[in-house]
């Protein structure tokens, strides 16, 4: 065996009593082996990872257990010793290569400066080894980009460089943590071939963290499955993907959304805690008008086009613009759910905020049930979107840290209605956080207090407060883990259909837009490249864009099942 | 459901301050000083202000245990016969009004234009930041000195004394609100961006309410942080005005006035007039500056 992890406990001490991270943690890993660690945030993952390096984030400490490398006890070392191992016999590879790599210095440089460290060598040989092993991880013209600095590299290419820093030491063991998380997809399959072609060329063992299922069955030999600080699962990775034997990887796997059909639910996520039981007949007693038209438009958007001021001159009318939505159409049945795809940056995050009325549109109309939201004053303007609310990426942004939950519920319809409505406020404010299976007790506490799913939920709450029927949701569970995803998409269908709402839901993930939506538009760059029905869309695309796109969604053993196990939330972009 | 008490004890301030030695004995130190200096017409055994008390036969009395001390004025006395102790209490009680009423007003001016500049932006924001940048190239004690001095122009002596105190107040605070409106407004560019302001927004509020009821919350931690260090400051620059004798006229002493006086007296020998007004003063700055380091440190998460 390289490396063994025997029965290693972490814990973080803290006010109120020691939290375990790990807890009696046991793996192995051999020569030429890459040993995939999954799990949801919070499992303990990537502890394990930083445990095995010796960098455990203070003031977090090993309580028990052993870590060898080929025989040798890391546990308990004293620094100077580890200093020495670190890099020599354990690289690292960090998820984002922008940030682990040192700005001002070049490539090269720092490439060198490793290795002279490593096998004290002259600064000539060293330069000499640094561009082999540029060209070894896959970097064109070494020698000429070894003076380059790290922002002269693309995204793909800076990992490739953190990736030949790893192994310059000759290590036994690569410990990487979600290295192709910060990616785009179209890159991560060719970073992640290297990584297993560098494990079975110089028999490195590598431990590989990722909340991606996706990523795993793609390099992964064994799998580590784990929940809450223990590991629950251990076994071949098409084992483990096709036949999981513990309760928790089976509900995991089946909180995956399918790319390749649409289903009514989610299966029940029964293993995963924080799930509540959503109210919903209660809601539809206050609901006065319950799907009262289910036919008709409930939003028409007409040749929109939003452009953003980049450079504004005082002198001239020489003020250049940025279009972030160019010539935009489409419409919206009331009671449908239209989806908006597209990579970061095609704009569409710019048309919901521009329906809502926070940009200001710069050609086009809008109309909202009928009535234009554009060309109108704004008083006007403002009233028509009063059934219009918004449900946001980011949980913890999208709520006031220093309001009460039911101060944030209530605030919209105290607003519509005035002060006189306080208690009519509070009640619907208790009521919907029922609904939303929380319970009216959660009312009295503050935002921090809950966890990002909750929070998920209280903002759907405070969208459904004052009775608004068309609700505009914005990448609404990409900050979230796959289960409470699938905890939440359930729960807004369910709303959808008892309340007959209409969605205009925006996403970055094909297989939830899926799930979730009846027509889809495709974006690229501020325009729409394709538009049809879900199904059709899914199965016959017509344009080469969206086609790309779907074969960017990495298969799995059981394709014909799964795509995309996304397990965790991303970490460290919300 | 636990009692507000109790979760205020629970607060990880609270219990960082009750971990921080320096924390609570400057605390306290501060609170003594505020409530002694507060209870000073009880405390003190002479009203200075009251002329007809004072004996000018009783004028540059050493303190109590030294010879020729006098058993009625412990710490001495000053060039008009006041009694030191009282003279030191009052004058640390007009000291601690002119420094919380001027930290008070320029913290209204500067959250409130900081609010403005940072929540509206475009040429608001810059001209009331170039203000704010123009005014940060002078000393603070320079904007103190033009402020009164063009009082000293607009009203004639009698009034300008009897309303001394404030132009002092307003002097300081001129100089002080600039650091109130740059830290507000970097808090609210952050907070502008996040998406509850989106959302609050959408919900079809107002930008007056956003700001006060949402924005203003949010950014306020730092600058209670740079409030109390402020405080010791506007004490200090007071008493640096009144020891150039720009502040307050001699008849109602501050801390400043005193030392100044007693900086005539300090080469005759006669140190005490000098020295116990400032000794007052340092402490209490002292105190308050160490308790706002703390609180600096604590409410920063990235220092624990």
């Amino acid at each position: 065996m390289l490396l063994e992890i025997e029965n290693l406990t972490v814990k973080y001490p803290s006010r109120r009593g020691a939290f375990v991270a790990l807890k009696n943690v046991s793996l192995s890993l051999d020569r030429g082996e890459i040993l995939g660690l999954v799990g949801e945030s919070g499992a303990g993952k990537s502890t394990v990872g930083s445990a095995v390096i010796g960098l455990l984030a203070k003031p977090g400490y090993v309580d028990g257990g052993h870590i060898a490398l080929m025989g040798q006890q890391l546990v308990g070392r004293p620094e100077a010793e580890m200093e020495q191992l670190r890099g020599a016999r354990i690289g690292m590879i960090f998820q984002d290569p922008m940030t682990s790599l040192n700005p001002l210095e070049t490539v090269g440089w720092q490439l060198s400066e490793t290795i002279i460290l490593h096998k004290k060598c002259a600064r000539r040989e060293a330069a000499t080894r640094a561009v082999a092993l540029m060209e070894s991880v896959g970097i064109r013209d070494a020698r000429e980009r070894f003076d380059h600095y790290p922002h002269q590299f693309s995204g793909g290419m800076r990992q490739r460089v953190v990736i030949a820093l790893a192994i310059c030491g000759d290590p036994d063991v690569i410990v990487a943590d979600e290295p192709t998380t910060a990616l785009d997809v179209s890159v991560q399959s060719t970073i992640l071939q290297l990584l297993k072609t560098i494990c079975r060329e110089r028999g490195v063992g590598m431990i590989l963290v990722t909340h991606d299922m996706g990523v795993i069955a793609e390099v992964a030999d064994r799998v580590a499955v784990m929940y809450r600080g223990e590991v629950v699962e251990v076994g071949k990775t098409h084992d483990i993907l096709t036949a999981p034997a513990h309760k928790y990887t089976q509900s995991l796997i089946s909180a995956v959304p399918r790319a390749d059909c649409k289903i009514a639910r989610f299966p029940l996520i029964n293993y995963i805690e924080e799930a509540g039981t959503p109210d919903i007949s209660r809601l539809k007693k206050r609901w006065g008008r319950t799907s009262d038209a289910a036919n008709g438009t409930a939003l028409s958007v007409r040749n929109l086009s939003v452009d953003f001021v980049t450079s504004r001159s005082w002198i001239g009318r020489q003020t250049k613009v940025f279009r972030a939505v160019r010539d935009v159409s489409f419409d919206i049945k009331r009671g449908e759910t239209m989806g908006i795809v597209g990579e970061s940056g095609s704009g569409k995050s710019t048309i919901a905020r521009t329906v809502a009325g926070i940009y200001a549109p710069t050609k086009g109309e809008i109309f909202f049930n009928g009535h234009p939201l554009t060309n109108v004053g704004p008083r006007l303007a403002k009233l028509r979107r009063r059934d219009l609310q918004m449900i946001f990426q980011d949980p913890f942004s999208s709520l006031n840290g220093r309001m009460r939950v039911q101060q944030i519920i209530a605030e919209p319809i105290l607003f519509q209605k005035g002060r006189k409505a306080h208690a009519e406020a509070s009640q619907t404010a208790n009521d919907l956080l029922e609904i939303v299976g929380l319970g009216a007790a959660a009312g009295r506490k503050f935002p921090h207090e809950f966890s990002g799913g909750q929070r998920q939920r209280i903002s759907i709450a405070r969208a459904l407060a004052t009775g608004s029927n068309f609700i505009i949701c914005d990448e609404p569970t990409s900050a979230l883990d796959v289960s409470i995803q699938a905890q939440l998409l359930n729960l807004l269908k369910d709303l959808q259909q008892e309340l007959g709402l209409t969605l205009l839901f925006i996403s970055h993930d094909l297989p939830v837009v899926r799930q979730m939506c009846d027509q889809i538009c495709v974006m690229r760059k501020g325009e729409i490249v394709e538009q049809q029905g879900s199904d059709g869309l899914f199965e016959s695309p017509r344009h080469e864009y969206t086609r790309a796109l779907l074969d960017l969604i990495p298969s799995t053993p059981r394709g014909q099942h799964q795509a995309a196990l996304r397990v965790g939330a991303t970490p460290g972009r919300t | 459901m636990p009692t507000s008490l109790s979760r205020l004890l629970d607060h990880d301030l609270v219990h960082s301050f009750t971990r921080s030695r320096v924390a609570v004995v400057s605390a306290l130190v501060a609170v003594t000083i505020v409530l002694v200096s507060a209870l000073a017409p009880v405390l003190s055994p002479q009203d200075p202000f009251d002329l007809m008390s004072l004996d000018l036969m009783d004028s540059n009395l050493p303190p109590a245990w030294e010879a020729g001390g006098d058993q009625r004025y412990v710490l001495g006395t000053d060039d008009q016969g006041r009694d030191m102790l009282s003279a030191t209490l009052y004058g640390l009680r007009i000291s601690l009004i002119i420094g919380v009423l001027s930290v008070a007003l320029s913290l209204v001016v500067g959250v409130t234009l900081g609010l403005i500049s940072g929540y509206l932006g475009g040429w608001i924001d810059t001209i009331i930041m170039r203000i704010a940048d123009v005014q940060l190239s002078f000393p603070a004690i320079l904007i103190a000195l033009i402020v009164d001095g063009a009082f000293r122009i607009l009203l004639d002596k009698e009034w300008h004394d009897r309303a001394a105190i404030y132009v002092i107040i307003l002097a300081i605070a001129a100089s002080g609100w600039v650091q109130y409106a740059r830290t507000v407004r970097s808090s609210v560019l952050s907070e502008k961006g996040k998406e509850y302001i989106e959302a609050a927004r959408i919900i079809g509020l107002g930008p007056v309410t956003i700001m006060i009821r949402h924005i203003l919350p949010n950014v306020m931690g730092p600058v209670f942080v740079v409030a109390t260090l402020h405080i010791a400051m506007a004490i200090i620059i007071e008493a640096t005005l009144s020891f150039l004798g720009l502040g307050l006229p001699p008849t109602t002493p501050s801390l400043g006035t005193l030392i100044r006086t007693g900086n005539e007296y300090l080469f005759s020998g006669d140190w005490w007039i000098t020295i116990f007004p400032g000794a007052a003063l340092m402490i209490f700055s002292l105190s308050v500056n160490l308790f706002g380091d703390w609180l600096r440190d604590a409410l920063n998460p990235k220092l624990l």
